[in-house]
């Protein structure tokens, strides 16, 4: 029987596009000098540090998990880098809860980063596959063809990717963290903006950004001692799957679909709608919003599009996602899955300031990497499983 | 190099040049291309074809793929993006429609460029065939094709999951 593990120390960086001012170790640093803060603790009360990052070529810095042993303050502890493209921020977590929860370690720091203005993620993400055809554009070439997919099965109107945009867009501007501090969208500006990879709008892509998250990780043990808010930690679950198979949902992918259902299973849910009071939800075209709303469980096949239409997920909505603006308005990639999982416990610990969903008992921290093939997700709570 | 905030900043373009050893499958795909012919593989087990067949095994049973295959020339449509965007490498002049290939007698489909008709009226279901380019310039490569164009034929009705691969 695995033991409890809890969150009990947050922190991340401001996200900006360059953060000139840090080196990537400084900018690892900030995040976790906050979360040590936020738990009270120092480093010489860590037992184990878990990293992650998407993949080395962004930035062009070959297992940067050994040269940041000193920003890390990690001599003489063990050190785990954990890869799964770009839901490795949540898989991160994951993993380091798991060395709680396997009785190993007490005390467990965990890290997500991505330094992007350091490389050029557009042109790591659009390498020319030998022998074939260079017509790949980025993140946004691969993913718009699943976006027009979903609109023909579901017959979703045109403007609902731009009203997530701006849903998002508009949330950022109550945390101080996020990226984009865009406070003046509407929907009519932001179905102005160009079709970047059509049908994906300019409104409905990420930013590339600089940022870090950092989480401190207690077992019950430890944590029943510790002075302050929790989050623990109810279920965690991964699933991942090809990239290319013939007959690929690629819409609604099989293993998201099997990680949620184990999530449920695992967190005792039996209505997610319900008993779900946010999310935090792994967003960087806008149209996936409604789609992982279906993939997760939340919404009927088709019907994802319809509860971004009526203002479900707004903030003031039955099932608010993405608070703090998501990664629509901050994505610095290796850090983009755990800064939904370190959200998703902000929101129960009640630290999340103004994009506080008032009375939060139970939120979800969502990621998907690759050619939405990895899945991450944890659930946790204020209380005690 | 840059100066800014009393910081000195470098571009420095760093590159890899390795060696790719084809295999036994995507060998007979690439020979295949070289004489103007789309050659897939089909599972022994499932019998679905994939084309290209890169990996060598079919991801849901784990069978190594078998016969081959030729599949196409002419294909249809399944999904698609107007690219606009501009990046670095890129060697298309935008717009330029990428478009998810099924050809006849594949069970996946494949990227490749749509041109000869204006990137708004390409659609889900669209039937295209290939236009090679001058023989001179064949080499190991779907490259070898200049682009898809449309065949006038009438639409293939895709089935709801047309976002699938």
């Amino acid at each position: 029987m695995a033991e409890l593990c809890a969150v009990v120390g947050v922190g991340q960086t401001k996200h900006a596009a360059c953060r000139a001012d840090v080196s990537i170790a400084g900018l690892v640093r900030e995040a976790v000098d906050r979360a040590l803060a936020d738990a009270n603790i120092t480093i010489a009360d860590v037992d184990a540090i878990v990293i992650g990052k998407a993949p080395d070529s962004l930035e062009g810095v070959a297992m940067p998990e050994l040269w940041l042993a000193d920003a890390l303050a990690a001599h003489g502890k063990p050190v785990f880098r954990v890869h799964t493209a770009g839901s490795v921020g949540g898989s991160t977590a994951i993993v380091a809860a798991q060395h709680v929860m396997a009785g190993i370690h007490g005390t467990v720091l965990t890290i997500g980063f991505e330094k992007q203005s350091d490389g050029n993620a557009m042109w790591a993400l659009s390498v020319p596959i030998p022998f074939g055809m260079p017509v790949h554009a980025g993140a946004g070439g691969y993913f718009s063809p699943i976006v027009r997919g979903y609109i023909a099965r579901s017959g979703a109107p045109s403007h609902i990717g731009a009203m997530v945009a701006v849903k998002d867009r508009t949330n950022a501007c109550k945390n101080p963290y996020a990226h984009l501090h865009e406070p003046d969208w509407t929907l009519e500006k932001a179905l102005e903006t160009p079709m970047l990879w059509d049908p994906i709008r300019f409104i409905e892509t990420c930013p590339s950004s600089d940022g870090a998250m950092a989480l401190v990780l207690m077992s019950e043990e430890r944590a029943d001692k510790h002075a302050g808010p929790k989050a623990w930690v109810h279920a965690t679950s991964m699933r991942s799957e090809p990239t290319a198979f013939a007959g690929r949902e690629q819409v609604s992918p099989v293993a998201g679909e099997m990680c949620a259902a184990d999530l449920w299973r695992k967190g005792g849910i039996k209505n997610p709608a319900e008993e779900i009071d946010v999310v935090e939800m792994y967003v960087p075209f806008a149209w996936f919003e409604p789609m992982w709303l279906e993939n997760l469980g939340f919404a009927p096949r088709n019907e994802g599009w319809r509860w971004v239409e009526d203002g479900i997920t707004e903030m003031g909505g039955s099932l608010p996602v993405n608070p703090s603006g998501g990664v629509l308005s901050s994505n610095p990639i290796g850090a983009s899955g755990m800064l939904r999982f370190g959200e998703a416990a902000m929101q129960v610990m009640g630290k999340a300031g103004e994009h506080q969903i008032e009375g939060a008992k139970k939120a979800i921290g969502h990621a998907y990497g690759g050619g939405s093939q990895f899945f991450a997700m944890w659930l946790v709570s204020s209380t005690k499983p | 190099m840059s100066e800014a905030d009393g910081l000195v900043r470098l571009r420095q373009p760093i590159g890899v040049t390795y060696n790719w050893s084809a295999g036994p499958n995507a060998t007979s795909h690439l020979a295949g291309l070289m004489n103007g012919k789309f050659v897939g593989k089909r599972c022994p087990s499932c019998a679905l074809v994939y084309f290209p067949p890169r990996n060598g095994v079919c991801p849901k049973c784990a069978k190594i793929l078998a016969g081959d295959v030729e599949v196409g020339p002419k294909g249809t449509i399944t999904t698609f993006c107007i690219v606009n965007v501009p990046f670095l490498g890129q060697k298309i002049k935008l717009p330029y429609v990428a478009a998810q290939i099924l050809l006849d007698g594949a069970d996946i489909s494949m990227q490749h460029l749509i041109q000869e008709c204006e990137a708004e009226d390409v659609r889900i279901g669209m039937r295209v065939e290939p236009v090679w380019k001058d023989k001179s310039e064949w080499g190991p490569s779907l490259e070898n094709i200049q682009h898809f164009r449309p065949t006038g034929e009438p639409d293939r009705v895709m089935g709801t999951e047309s976002g699938a691969s």
